[in-house]
């Protein structure tokens, strides 16, 4: 008696589930997630729980199909950046035909489940984000243009737009200024992560402004983007999404990332290669935090006046 | 005896069913809901006929 599906070794290539959960890039839908939820929940339209929830996870496929897509198309490049050849597709578990079988396959149920469960505009909106991150930003700009973070960073500021869309059905200033705040954070996050991941993108031939501009223009780009984010995101704060406590955060959370900017404008790279890009780094983990405790303070704002009803 | 040798392979392979089962039995469960919080909310009420229509 013979066993056709008994093999002697095991299969490197063949994926467990994690392998399909990791080529939606997890920590990419927490943060898409997430300020959906806020655009969502900072919106003057309560939505049905279950409608919300519903609606938030078919957001975050959609974002983790289009991060299958991305790792379709760019598994060459992915293979040769240290920061990203553990990836699924290049450490050989998933082939690119399965990434792009499942992210066209998610793409298109989130799209319809979206519509379903929301309304058309949210859909259309998520179908547009989609099609930005994976062919204008993936296939065009990221290999044609060191412009590709500041226009590809489009993609990821649609998340709270599409939530405050899924509740009211339509779109507002509120929805565009917190568009505006993911998309005037994202070069600098991105430009400081290029500047101590030294190699990674010219060994890759990505047009990054580290490879295109050289390292010192990079730094003056990360201060003047920094600028330009710190006026719109105090400014934020007299707006019906603003309120004392977000005023509160974006006054400290500026501050310091102001400071942190003119740090790296203010080295050179012999100093920077001295204590192994201490500042550029410390920048990076900031402007996680940064992005986060806006939203965070934004969700406060919104939730807070609904709370204190219930406490009094 | 079995000549069938469980291998890490056909680990991974249940794994996977598994949890592909798991999650379709959660949509189906989603749309579910979905469909109860719709039709609860007023979302699909019919127009009112008037009388003598």
């Amino acid at each position: 008696m013979t066993d056709i599906s008994y093999q002697d070794k095991p299969i490197e290539g063949e994926a467990s589930l994690g392998d399909y959960f990791a080529l939606m890039k997890p920590r990419v839908m927490q943060l898409v997630v997430f300020t959906a939820l806020v655009g969502l929940l900072a919106a003057p339209v309560a939505v049905n729980p279950v409608i919300a929830f519903a609606s938030i996870l078919f957001v975050a496929i959609g974002a983790g199909a289009s991060g299958a897509l991305n790792m379709w198309w760019d598994a060459d490049i992915d293979g040769v950046m240290k920061r990203t050849a553990k990836r699924p597709i290049p450490a050989g578990k998933v082939t690119p035909d399965e990434a792009k079988t499942i992210g066209f396959a998610l793409s298109g149920l989130s799209v319809m489940m979206l519509a379903l469960s929301a309304n058309l505009l949210a859909a259309a909106l998520l179908a547009f984000t989609i099609f930005f991150y994976v062919v204008i930003y993936s296939m065009w700009l990221k290999r044609s243009t060191p412009q590709n973070i500041v226009i590809g960073g489009a993609a990821g500021a649609f998340p709270p737009v599409i939530g405050w869309v899924i509740a009211t059905g339509s779109m507002s200033v509120e929805a565009w200024l917190m568009f505006a705040l993911i998309f005037m954070w994202t070069p600098p996050h991105f430009w400081a992560l290029a500047l101590f991941m030294k190699s990674d993108y010219d060994d890759a031939g990505v047009p990054m402004l580290t490879v295109t501009h050289g390292r010192k223009s990079t730094r003056m780009h990360i201060l003047v983007y920094t600028i330009l984010l710190v006026a719109l995101a105090v400014g934020t704060a007299f707006t019906a999404i603003g309120g004392p406590v977000y005023l509160t955060a974006a006054v400290i959370l500026n501050a310091l990332f102001l400071k942190g900017a003119y740090d790296i404008w203010r080295r050179d790279e012999a100093q920077a290669e001295a204590d192994e890009y201490k500042v550029e780094k410390s920048f990076f983990r900031l402007s996680l935090w940064y992005l986060f405790l806006h939203f965070g303070a934004i969700l406060i704002e919104a939730i807070l006046p609904a709370a204190w009803g219930v406490w009094t | 005896m079995s000549l069938r040798a469980e291998h890490e392979l056909h680990r991974r392979r249940k794994g996977r069913n598994v949890g592909v089962g798991l999650m379709l039995g959660a949509f189906v469960v989603l749309v579910l809901a979905l469909t109860v919080a719709k039709v609860t909310s007023g979302d699909f009420e019919l127009p009112r006929i008037e009388e003598g229509q």
